[in-house]
């Protein structure tokens, strides 16, 4: 029965790492808090959903649809209105992001409606060692899991990767090497932008989305970034993997109106206690 | 002009502008009285951010915590049956232990730390209200007694309360920024380390405006709870309300007097006439103002018009070197 539990904790944990690992790479590099994300996430699920509806293509690939049609989207949205206010105060480039997703998200709400929709793909479930796991959260997982690896993997070995490392240590000596600072930011935008699609179109497997959810994907984003530790793509997954156990143990104890309740409270002692996570050190990787 | 004709002339002009709202609160229809509380609401959460937000420099985004909070201590002393006057004084005590204690704990927090704590607990603060049923009603909500007498009466004694509050926080803005308390805020806004080094108590002062601003927004969310009868945890915890109040105040401009004052009269007339109009896009419209605010007008419609940038247009250009 604990087994169980754990094995959710898991599955739902990869998913959030996902989830939040792209609103950790943009806090660690352009310094920014991206309200956008959860509208992100939202518009990457929309968009496997629709292409796998309407097309008829494998929610894989749509998948992967979205998070290029979002790569694209976030880079332009830096590029074109956030790189203005990236030298900003906190508060400054705060509250204008969430003036474009005030804006987004009521263009979503009208668009798209509030009504809930999934891909409902049921490959049914298997049964590993008396755990009975359903194969489209095995699916989600693995997506999200290989794309969070892929992303570390990238960040250390690619070119791109290393000069946003190099950003993101110090942006005025990586000026001075020859990078080019705001195409570096733009590029981490529409990197988290894709990320946020990944975990938009895993979760699309697994949960109906509505556009009234982007709130709770950027609280939760929130919430595992401080838990880890802001801005560093292994904290996101031991943030991840963090509250995934944390909500489904905290079900059993105070009952899931209290789950999303736990993870801020928690949150909050991190914030105060431990304020580089429970990973400890800020990590540049 | 001596400082002491200008003061009286301010003294007179506030004068002249409070009979002004008094006599129109007299006057209204029912759709103008009611826009009338919404701009003095407005006008006291602006203010009150104001303190925190603008003379300390502090993202903060607790404002819909401390109204919902005053909102619920005042309906639920009021459902217990404490006359109205007495519930109010209960919601301003409440906001105040509240303000105390959360500062102690959130005012370590210095940037994005502070800015994401102050949202976590309006998260957080929503979430009882919507279990803990047995005290707040929990999602359904929370009925109020309503005020006895006429409606037009009630109007009229919400619409007055609220604008006595907004005088309230205007004076208290006044004292702050006279002070050496404001003396303080504005050293730790400008570098909270200086200023702990040239002997400002820092976390006293921080905690102590923390505590100003949450007692004087938790009345106007007990005022509100009142006037409206009926609060639940989504409008009461608002999180639309924690970001709308920060822009209202850039909008005219942080950190002044009168600023807080411009903006929510700019922002609360603007939303009238547009919003209206377009109900569907109520949450893009807010959107749009807040990125125009941003991009065009950062530092306030009080500074972009002042008289002093006036005369620094049409003056001669300032010799090099004095930045």
């Amino acid at each position: 029965m604990i087994a169980q539990y754990v094995a959710n904790g898991l599955l739902i944990g990869s998913l959030y790492a996902c989830l939040a690992v792209g609103f950790s790479l943009i806090y660690g590099v352009l310094n920014i808090i991206n309200v956008l994300h959860g509208t992100f996430v939202v518009l990457g699920a929309y968009m496997t959903i629709y292409c796998a509806q309407l097309l008829g293509i494998s929610p894989l690939i749509s998948a992967l649809v979205g998070c290029a049609v979002m790569f694209v989207f976030g880079y332009l949205v830096q590029r074109l209105l956030i790189n203005e206010v990236v030298a900003a105060p906190v508060f400054i480039s705060f509250t204008l992001i969430f003036g474009l997703d005030l804006l987004v998200n009521n263009a979503m709400i009208q668009g798209f409606t509030a009504t809930p929709r999934s891909l409902l793909v049921d490959y049914g479930s298997i049964s590993l060692f008396g755990l009975s796991l359903s194969v489209a959260r095995l699916g989600a997982m693995a997506l999200a899991l290989v794309l969070t690896g892929a992303l570390y993997w990238l960040l250390r070995h690619s070119q791109m990767g290393r000069a946003i490392i190099a950003v993101r240590m110090d942006r005025h000596a990586a000026a001075l090497l020859g990078i080019r600072v705001p195409r570096v930011y733009a590029i981490t935008f529409g990197i988290g932008a894709l990320m946020a699609a990944a975990a938009g179109g895993a979760l699309a497997l697994v949960y109906p989305i509505t556009p009234l959810l982007s709130g709770v994907f950027l609280g939760k984003s929130f919430v595992i970034c401080v838990l880890g530790g802001l801005g560093s793509v292994p904290g996101a997954l031991v943030g991840g993997l963090a509250l995934g156990m944390l909500e489904s143990f905290g079900t059993i104890v105070f009952g899931s109106q209290w789950s999303t309740t736990v993870g801020f409270v928690l949150m909050l002692l991190v914030l105060v206690l431990r304020p580089t996570g429970l990973a400890g050190r800020k990590g540049y990787e | 002009m001596p400082r002491r004709t200008t003061e009286l002339l301010r003294g007179g002009a506030l004068i002249v502008v409070a009979t002004a709202v008094v006599l129109f609160g007299f006057g209204a229809n029912n759709y103008q009285l009611q826009a009338g509380t919404t701009l003095a609401m407005a006008v006291v959460l602006c203010l009150a951010w104001n303190i925190v937000g603008g003379y300390m420099g502090y993202p903060s985004f607790g404002t819909a915590a401390f109204f919902g909070l005053g909102a619920y201590a005042g309906g639920i002393a009021q459902t217990y049956g404490l006359p109205m006057g007495l519930a109010w004084a209960a919601a301003a005590l409440v906001g105040a232990v509240f303000a105390i204690v959360l500062g102690a704990i959130l005012l370590r927090l210095r940037g994005h730390y502070f800015a994401i704590g102050t949202i976590a607990v309006v998260e957080v603060m929503r979430e009882i209200a919507n279990n803990w049923d047995a005290l707040t009603g929990g999602a359904i909500g929370l009925s109020l007694p309503i005020l006895a007498g006429s409606p037009r009466f009630a109007g009229i004694f919400f619409y007055l309360a609220m604008w006595a509050l907004a005088l309230l926080a205007l004076l208290l803005t006044v004292a702050v920024a006279r002070s050496k308390f404001g003396f303080g805020l504005r050293c730790i806004r400008q570098n909270e380390d200086a200023a702990s080094m040239v002997g400002v108590d820092v976390f006293k002062f921080k905690v102590a405006a923390f505590v100003t601003s949450g007692i004087v927004i938790a009345l106007a969310g007990a005022i509100y709870a009142s006037m409206v009868g009926f609060i639940e945890p989504k409008d009461a915890f608002n999180i639309l309300l924690s970001i709308e109040v920060p822009v209202m105040v850039m909008l005219g401009a942080a950190g002044t007097v009168l600023g807080p004052v411009i903006g929510a009269i700019v922002y609360v007339v603007l939303r009238e006439l547009v919003w209206v109009n377009f109900i569907n896009f109520h949450s893009a419209i807010l959107g749009v103002i807040i990125v125009a605010v941003i991009y065009f007008i950062p530092k306030g419609l009080l500074r972009e018009f002042s008289l002093t940038r006036w005369r620094k247009w049409t003056a001669p250009p300032a010799p090099a070197g004095q930045g």
